[in-house]
């Protein structure tokens, strides 16, 4: 209610204040305005709009993979003046029309996190380089395994997505093996859901109980993975390796359940997107191309040859509840 | 029926407006009101056949999925078939209406409730509109599909001709309700079924004809969803069903049947549209049109709640 109230003593209130970027108005649009990641990017949006004195307007789906709603927040923050829009596309394909619409009407359009298809479809991306966060996680759990005889399971996200293509073949090209190499005893999806996760290594340690280098798209499923490693009396037998760097995920590194994850900056991805967008309906400079909003492995227990901060590091820079 | 029902919806949606126009300069422009006519149009000709189904005390919950089934049906067999589009928007409507008939017959001839009914055919067309879309987004459209999306000019504002249509719909089933026997009829069986049979209203033949039917005006949904989005979804719909019948509802119609004006349902949708581009132009967050989106619902349900005990 107080970005409600807020709004409404604006009527009032904002007309008095002569910020650079008065009246520039910058849209954000998430997935879902639930999950931990895109309050942190909203956060960023805020602040960066705050700083720059430019009207944030929010709107979100009702679940992940709700496109009608997207595409009705993009006309209304077209309608409402919004100079620049910035987006999570919920369906990469299914909302290209509507950004070319808005973008024929002289909107600027960013797509933060995730890329539209084809990704050309946006102005510009700012998103965390997903391959190089497979890759550090992949040459972590290599070190880790100090020379012994690897038995990887992976657990992905879902078939076609590309985010969870991205960090598998990054972690197997940072783990030093191909596709369909003999050590990866179990490929599952798990949507990156918990339970999922669990379901997923439970059946694969039933196909292969030595299994030592454990995968995973994200934390959640990482948390899920170790439930079922501890439920076969496993724990310590199998490194765990994620990424995100959500504060639930990092807290988790600090307590050993994970070996190291790949931490992301959604504030960043925002906070840059609306710094762009108010540098384009100032001048008209056109931000274009991809921006890569960078990507830091975690771990309490640094391996030699891999670069990695600790959890106090982490703790500090995570999204979420800290 | 007491004025409160009747006119409410119509109060609350120019109130809400009239609250809109002296926030945001940008909300009372000809462009801005055409556009939210053209965000409510999918749920809004969808809420056609709902008020049909409501009115003769049933509900439908499978709505949205059918609406999926039905553009996925159209896209695919345009774009990945090839088939000529008019045909293929053939197809669309035959199978949205192959769902209508399937609710109508079980309702009426194997006698199930409406809701477990169309729960079970939500799910049916939702797991066949997966598999027979492999959960692929199809694009690249031919201009056919596209039609009610383009626009005309009314003066500086440009009006789509999916919206004309929403319009069109309306006020033909305003009239048909109105001004027909069978129009008449389906009141009759919201009403009291028994009275219904003792006036020798053939009860399921009715009954059968109004879910054909909403089934059909699912399909021209379809449509205008393509058309809408540019590009066939098969992850649309999830939610049209409780928006459907937030419209109904917020329209003045009663849940339990035999009530309620076909217009309402129209001025419900449209104050949903309202309150979610409103909020939009103050920048409050989406999540406060949900919340108030339930305020409402309850206030309306109440209303029709008081107004019968009254009677």
């Amino acid at each position: 209610m107080k970005s409600a109230l807020r709004s409404l003593l604006c009527v009032f209130a904002c007309s008095a204040s002569v910020a650079p970027a008065q009246g520039i108005v910058v849209g954000l649009i998430t997935k879902t305005d639930t999950n931990p990641f895109f309050v942190k990017m909203k956060e960023g949006a805020v602040d960066a709009a705050k700083a720059k004195g430019a009207r944030l307007m929010t709107a979100a789906g009702k679940f992940d993979g709700d496109n009608a709603s997207q595409v009705t927040a993009i006309e209304n923050m077209v309608s409402g003046g919004a100079r620049a829009i910035l987006i999570t596309p919920s369906d990469s394909k299914a909302i290209v029309p509507a950004i070319k619409k808005a973008r024929d009407a002289g909107v600027i359009v960013i797509a933060l996190d995730t890329p539209t298809d084809p990704q050309s479809a946006t102005d510009a991306l700012f998103a965390t380089d997903n391959f190089k966060a497979g890759v550090l996680i992949g040459r972590y759990a290599r070190a880790a395994l100090a020379g012994k005889a690897a038995r990887v399971a992976t657990l992905d996200l879902a078939p076609g997505i590309t985010v969870g293509r991205l960090r598998h073949d990054g972690f197997l090209q940072g783990f030093g093996i191909k596709e369909h190499d003999a050590s990866i005893v179990c490929s599952q999806d798990t949507k990156g859901d918990q339970a999922k996760g669990q379901m997923a290594m439970e059946n694969c340690l039933q196909k292969a109980p030595d299994i030592n280098v454990v995968y995973t798209i994200n934390e959640p499923a990482a948390a899920g993975a170790y439930q079922a490693l501890r439920s076969a009396g496993k724990e310590k037998a199998a490194v765990i390796v994620s990424v995100d760097g959500g504060c639930a995920g990092v807290r988790n590194v600090k307590a050993g359940i994970i070996a190291a994850t790949s931490q992301q900056y959604p504030l960043k991805m925002a906070s840059l997107g609306v710094e762009a967008g108010v540098e384009y309906a100032r001048t008209g400079k056109r931000i274009a191309g991809y921006v890569d909003t960078g990507v830091t492995l975690i771990s309490d227990k640094a391996m030699a040859g891999v670069d990695s901060r600790d959890t106090t590091f982490g703790l500090e820079a995570c999204w979420g509840t800290k | 029926m007491p004025p409160v029902a009747t006119f409410g919806p119509l109060l609350a949606l120019l109130a809400s407006a009239a609250f809109f126009a002296s926030q945001s300069d940008r909300f009372f422009t000809g462009q801005n009101l055409s556009l939210i006519l053209q965000q409510v149009m999918v749920v809004g000709v969808m809420a056609i056949g709902q008020t049909l189904i409501i009115l003769t005390a049933g509900i439908d919950l499978s709505c949205g999925m059918v609406m999926a089934l039905g553009s996925m049906v159209m896209t695919r067999s345009a774009v990945d078939v090839g088939m000529n589009p008019y045909l293929a928007i053939t197809c669309g409507l035959l199978a949205c209406i192959a769902f209508g008939f399937l609710n109508g017959a079980l309702i009426t001839y194997v006698r199930l409730p409406p809701f477990i009914v169309t729960l079970g055919t939500l799910n049916i067309a939702f797991a066949i509109t997966q598999i027979y879309s492999e959960s692929q987004t199809v694009s690249g459209l031919p201009p056919a599909l596209l039609f009610f999306g383009t626009t005309f000019r009314i003066g500086q504002t440009a009006v789509t001709y999916g919206t004309m249509l929403m319009l069109a719909m309306y006020f033909a089933t305003w009239f048909l309700l109105r001004e027909t026997s069978p129009g008449r009829h389906i009141y009759a069986i919201g009403n009291s079924p028994e009275a219904a049979r003792l006036m020798a209203i053939p009860a399921r033949r009715l009954l059968i004809s109004v879910y054909t039917i909403a089934g059909l005006i699912y399909g021209i949904a379809a449509l205008l969803l393509v058309a809408r989005t540019g590009v066939g979804d098969p992850q649309a719909g999830q939610t049209d069903n409780l928006d459907s019948i937030t419209a109904v509802v917020l329209g003045g119609t009663s849940l339990f049947g035999g009530r309620g004006m076909v217009l309402g349902t129209m001025i419900g949708a449209l104050i949903v549209g309202v309150f979610r581009n409103g909020l939009t132009l103050m920048g409050i967050p989406s999540v406060y049109q949900i919340l108030i989106t339930g305020i409402l619902v309850i206030l309306a349900v109440t209303t029709d709640q008081l107004s019968r005990r009254g009677q």
